[in-house]
């Protein structure tokens, strides 16, 4: 070998050595920026010095569209309100949300849209178990941010292998199953449980959870399938399996027509649906708009038994319904706030914790660790703390149990129970109820 | 022309009349053939050879100047225009109707979705792609023998509700086909040869979007190329004859259900391929990908393009693939809200049907037809009048 190779070799050994050095420094100022107050970068795709880019599909028209579409106008109020108050590192969120119409087809395209052309840092608050399966690959592929996915499935949470960008965000269905399952076995051994369950996923889970308790006392189990409005058969069924109380895990449009079909057949057994399907200001629309005028109002559902993790409007005493209808009044949009609107709103409080928590200049990978981190100590609007960490990307782990009233509210009648998928116990939350910062803001520190 | 296929309407037989004026796109070979000012050659297989040229040079050219988010919409866009090319075939072509095109792609879709469960292990593209084609072609076989026998609304009726229920049994076989939430699809990876392709021609970055937006076109060109040739050849002029006039078809010794058979299963085989490549593209096989509204949408397409016509059937699903975004986004730019601008787009898109049907009946490239040969007749008819006087 000649001497000038030799030569090389050793010029391209020391050009190695003084890029690693760089690399570090660089790597260095970086890590300094981003915990100390230094200037605003733009860090990561979506971020500038003065606004970070969040987007989101949800059902704004089409079939999905009632309830649905208010979600993302409390998201926007909330951001709104926290760009007129310093924003996040003085950067403002400009949260877009389009429209997917409940169809997946459509969802990857506006997702294809938000990550390629409008260049988000992250999606929050997608909402919809098939809509959102079809771009979870995508997002994770493509390394963007999935946060708080608006749907109770396990598949956004359980397996942060397999999606290590995507996090739940709301209780997941067996969790909930399972928290109602206890309930009954504790208080109705003697009724005669019949389930009445989405085919799908969601009534699945549902089921899964409540077996775990009452599996002997269930001597029916219905389901029905989304878009068939005649659930006549099921209703019936149930009647003639001499269930006495029935657990419905159905989205609002089918706790209405349940209620409808059981008064024809003169059914009257103990109700009790979960969250989803349970918004009494939306199922006593429903009602009304199904019996053309014939049943007004919620006061059907009188009586019936339905899961929180969230407070809700009905409650003007909780300081966070009071802080955020003050934001609502302020920033929101034409029409009241509703349990939709509050979802919205509390989604983006959490949302602003994370950006928080992610630090000045973040990475997209720096969001996922923050929450990975320090997302299991958030205090918030939600009842239950999160169960984020590097093992389990799921959302809040617990529920309480209200009854509602014939006025369309709901009274609470077991406190707040926080268990985990699995055979994990179902154990009694021993948290303080949280309340806002002075200006419902949070205020969490870098995670790093 | 039109006068020569259309007898005097009598009453009660305004149908007769509709599909000339309506399928004046489809009726274009003759005239294109007929002119010998065309630059490209005499014979048909030939000048589509040409023209298969010009648009994959075409598509490269559009996928390589234009950003990420457009290649992903040009490969929705692939998928309902392979589908809206076999439409156009049936309708334009056949005088059939059918509003079950959607359920015909929702079993090309699942076809390719169930090939691609073991992406370790599964068969190389093509072939999938060529099973989920023959699957469909099998079903719509199946369909076309007992919609042969159906006219007009009956037909329609009837694959309207192939429409509605087959995308069920995705949720009745819910263990094997996955029930609401579908089946997830993993595209393979984009080959090695691919990347030093784009590296070659443009030097972007080959990603996935990318990968699935030629995998569209080629999907794309290749359909056009069978149909057009298909359409050229004397089995497109025996299904117009059995659309224009079905009793003289007859007489003439064509079997109508069979050729009605075989118009149904060519267009079904289109819709197949549209099938496996959405399957691709949306990464998801779910039913509610496969509504009514998908098989209405592809006959606006259809319609509003031009009956008949593969460039109107490309250009009607242009509109539907590049008209909402573009209205929300003009909407979103002048003050409403997302809310508002995302139900602006189904509003405007219904405007502009009505304002194409009213103003352009027989569809975009139907009406510059009729035009066309409507100055071509008068100039014709000047250089006649003249010759005819200097005889006289």
């Amino acid at each position: 070998m000649s001497r000038s190779s030799r030569r090389l070799v050793s010029v391209l050994a020391a050009a190695t050595v003084v890029s690693a050095l760089a690399a570090c420094g660089g790597s260095d100022d970086g890590g300094g920026g981003s915990s100390s107050g230094g200037a605003n970068e733009a860090s990561a795709p979506g971020i500038t010095e003065d606004t970070i880019k969040l987007g989101a599909h949800f059902p704004l028209t089409g079939v999905a569209a009632p309830g649905y579409s208010e979600i993302p106008t409390g998201l926007k109020a909330y951001f709104d309100y926290v760009n007129d108050n310093g924003g996040v590192y003085d950067r403002k969120v400009d949260y877009i949300y389009r429209d997917d119409a409940y169809n997946p087809s459509n969802t990857s395209t506006v997702v294809n849209q938000l990550v390629l052309e409008d260049e988000v840092f992250a999606i929050v608050g997608g909402l919809g178990t098939p809509t959102h399966s079809a771009v979870v690959d995508f997002l994770n592929a493509e390394g963007v941010p999935d946060l708080f996915v608006a749907s109770g499935s396990l598949t956004w949470g359980e397996d942060p292998e397999t999606n290590p960008y995507t996090f739940g965000w709301q209780t997941d269905y067996e969790s909930e199953g399972k928290i109602i399952g206890q309930y009954i076995a504790e208080n109705f051994p003697d009724a005669k449980v019949g389930l009445f369950l989405q085919d799908d996923d969601f009534g699945e889970n549902g089921e899964k959870g409540i077996r775990e308790y009452v599996d002997d006392q269930i001597v029916g189990a219905e389901r029905y399938t989304p878009g068939n409005t005649n659930v006549g058969p099921q209703i019936a069924a149930l009647q003639a399996a001499g269930a006495d109380f029935v657990v419905g895990f159905n989205v609002p449009s089918y706790t209405a027509l349940s209620q409808l079909t059981a008064l024809q057949l003169g059914y009257k057994p103990q109700w009790f649906y979960s969250n989803v399907g349970s918004d009494p200001q939306l199922v006593g629309s429903l009602l009304n708009r199904f019996s053309q005028g014939k049943v007004t109002g919620s006061a059907l559902l009188a009586g019936a038994y339905t899961t929180d993790y969230l407070p809700t409007v009905d409650e003007p005493d909780n300081p966070w319904v009071q802080k955020f209808q003050e934001i609502w009044d302020k920033y929101g949009e034409e029409g009241e706030l509703t349990n939709y609107r509050l979802y919205g709103m509390s989604m983006a409080y959490t949302t602003v914790q994370a950006l928080q928590a992610a630090g000045q200049n973040p990475t997209r990978d720096d969001l996922v660790e923050a929450i990975e981190q320090v997302g299991g100590d958030w205090k918030g609007p939600v009842l239950a703390p999160f169960r984020y960490s590097e093992k389990s990307h799921m959302g809040t782990s617990g529920m309480s149990i209200s009854q509602l009233t014939p006025e369309g509210s709901a009274k609470e009648i077991q406190g707040v129970m926080t268990t985990d998928i699995g055979d994990a116990k179902i154990k009694e939350f021993d948290g303080k109820p949280t309340t806002p910062t002075e200006n419902g803001i949070p205020d969490e520190e870098p995670y790093k | 022309m039109s006068d020569l296929q259309s007898p005097a309407p009598s009453a009660g037989q305004v149908t007769e009349d509709a599909p000339t004026v309506a399928t004046a796109a489809a009726n274009a070979p003759s005239a294109a053939a007929s002119t010998g000012r065309s630059l490209l050659p005499q014979s048909t297989l030939l000048r589509h050879l040409v023209l298969l040229l010009l648009g994959a040079v075409a598509a490269v050219v559009l996928l390589e100047i234009t950003d990420p988010f457009t290649n992903s919409q040009l490969a929705t866009l692939s998928y309902y225009a392979i589908a809206a090319g076999g439409l156009t075939v049936l309708t334009g072509m056949n005088g059939q109707i059918s509003l079950g095109h959607g359920a015909l792609m929702a079993v090309g879709a699942y076809t390719t979705a169930l090939l691609l469960q073991e992406p370790a292990d599964a068969l190389p593209l093509p072939l999938i792609l060529l099973i989920s084609v023959v699957t469909t072609t099998a079903v719509g076989a199946l369909v076309g023998v007992a919609a042969a026998r159906l006219h007009g609304p009956y037909l329609a009726g009837a694959t309207l509700a192939l429409a509605v229920g087959l995308p069920g049994l995705a949720v009745y076989f819910h263990d094997q086909l996955g029930g609401e939430q579908g089946l997830r699809v993993r595209a393979p990876r984009a080959p090695e040869s691919f990347e030093s392709f784009i590296d070659l021609v443009s030097g972007a970055s080959a990603s996935s979007t990318k990968w699935l937006a030629y995998v569209g076109a080629i999907c794309l060109l290749i359909t056009y190329f069978l149909l057009a040739n298909l359409v050229r050849s004397r089995i497109g002029r025996t299904w117009r004859a059995v659309r224009d006039q079905d009793v003289a078809a007859e007489l003439a010794g064509i079997n109508l259900g069979a050729w009605r058979v075989l118009a149904f299963v060519v267009s079904a085989a289109a819709a197949g391929l549209a099938g496996g490549v959405l399957a691709l593209v949306v990464r998801l096989a779910a039913p509610s990908g496969f509504t009514l509204v998908l098989s209405l949408s592809l006959l606006t397409a259809i319609v509003i393009g031009g009956l008949g016509s593969l460039l109107g059937a490309l250009l009607g699903s242009a509109l539907l693939v590049f008209l909402p975004p573009f209205v929300t986004d003009l909407g979103t730019g002048s003050g409403l809200s997302s809310t508002e601008a995302a139900q602006l787009a189904p509003f405007v898109y219904g405007v502009v049907l009505i304002v194409a049907m009213i103003f352009a009946p027989a569809g975009f490239v139907g009406t510059i037809r009729m035009r066309w040969l409507t100055q071509k007749a008068k100039r014709s008819a000047g250089r006649a009048a003249p010759a005819d006087s200097s005889r006289g």
